[in-house]
């Protein structure tokens, strides 16, 4: 990706270096792409990458919630999730964000909204285009509707393809909770 | 026969409702239900007016899915392709259009206008049909084929493997479902998932 730059840092070097008015090239207009990705508060995984971290066995129990930045009901009960993992953390409770915004949309949308809504769980996102394969590895259960969401404690698992309510959220957590 | 009709409607009814609660729907190998939408042109459609149709890919899409939009394209292509062979595309909008404004009739008319979908594009009124089919989100493809039963659901899934890059798509579960029912062979891959955005009810 830094090539890229380069090359475009390059164009433009030579778009000066022949024009022969007094055009002026502002090159802070053109996007950054290395400083963009440096900026970005999110790991992007393929399916292998994102596997070990719906599967861990560390004895917490981790809530792992499958969202967008363009799907509504997603964006509606984030600050649930939010909240859930701020009351529970000291209980060993760990929140995974797993955004499946396009890649074209990372840095135009879902950093944007991270920063913008001050998201404090960890967020990665997959880009992962064999969905037929990744999705019922998963959750067999799963149509691929979102939002959809993982409880899971060591072997415990639990896979639901709905909306939750904070207190919907922590019924169910509190099955896992000692 | 007017006891077996409401009896039959009584099921219809009682069967979406569980649909509904389990969220199942259809199964490959289920008879689809028909229906009578109105398309953007104002007309009600069935799947019964298609007369010579051999079958149907029945699309549960809409405007404001960003994975339904990337599939715009290829829908309609789809029907280009498949139409005039016996498998016309049949759309429908599943959306409750109080929820997503964005959705309704006349949006659907104007992006059916600026699209040149060649293909009905039905609103689902009531929300009746999708739970009848069990579609969960959009896009979602139910393949059907004309039996003397009724329309034998062959195919439920994804379009295609990859939503993000038609270039890059490997494999085309609608296309290699279509082909072989054209073929009178076995549909090989008779059900895929993908992403989309929940049905909003």
């Amino acid at each position: 990706m830094k090539n890229v730059a380069v090359l475009v840092l390059l164009i433009l070097m030579s778009c000066k270096d022949t024009s022969t008015t007094n055009e002026i090239i502002k090159p802070e207009i053109v996007p950054n792409v290395a400083q963009l990705e440096a900026d970005r508060q999110f790991e992007v995984y393929d399916y292998d990458g994102l596997a070990p971290l719906l599967n861990k066995t560390d004895g917490k129990v981790h809530i792992v919630n499958f969202w967008a930045t363009w799907c509504a009901p997603c964006i509606k009960e984030l600050p649930y999730f939010e909240a859930v993992n701020e009351k529970y953390k000291d209980k060993g409770v760990e929140l995974l964000l797993v955004s499946l915004d396009f890649p074209n949309k990372y840095d135009t949308a879902l950093q944007p909204f991270i920063e913008k809504n001050n998201l404090k769980a960890k967020v990665v996102a997959l880009d992962d285009v064999d969905q037929n394969r990744w999705i019922p590895a998963i959750a067999e259960e799963w149509s691929g509707a979102i939002p959809a969401t993982i409880i899971y404690s060591n072997d415990k698992r639990q896979f639901y393809e709905k909306s939750f309510t904070q207190q919907e959220l922590e019924t169910e957590l509190k099955q896992f909770l000692k | 026969m007017k006891i077996l009709k409401l009896l039959t409607v009584m099921l219809v009814t009682l069967s979406a409702i569980t649909t509904k609660l389990n969220g199942q729907g259809y199964n490959v190998g289920d008879m689809a239900t028909d229906f009578n939408l109105e398309n953007i042109d104002g007309n009600m459609v069935s799947l019964s007016d298609y007369k010579d149709a051999k079958g149907f890919i029945v699309t549960f899409t809409c405007n404001t899915c960003p994975y339904a939009v990337a599939y715009e394209d290829r829908i309609e292509a789809l029907n280009k392709k498949y139409a005039s062979k016996g498998f016309p595309v049949i759309a429908i909008m599943p959306n409750n259009t109080d929820v997503m404004p964005g959705d309704n009739m006349k949006a659907m008319q104007e992006r059916a206008k600026s699209k040149g979908f060649t293909f009905p594009y039905l609103t689902d009124k009531g929300q009746k049909i999708y739970p009848q089919y069990g579609a969960t989100k959009t896009p979602h493809i139910y393949i059907l084929e004309k039996t003397i039963a009724g329309n034998e659901v062959k195919y439920i899934g994804a379009i295609d493997d990859n939503y993000q890059d038609a270039k890059a798509v490997k494999v085309k579960y609608v296309e290699n479902a279509v082909d072989a029912l054209l073929k009178g062979e076995v549909v090989k891959v008779k059900e895929t998932k993908a992403i989309g955005c929940t049905i909003k009810v």
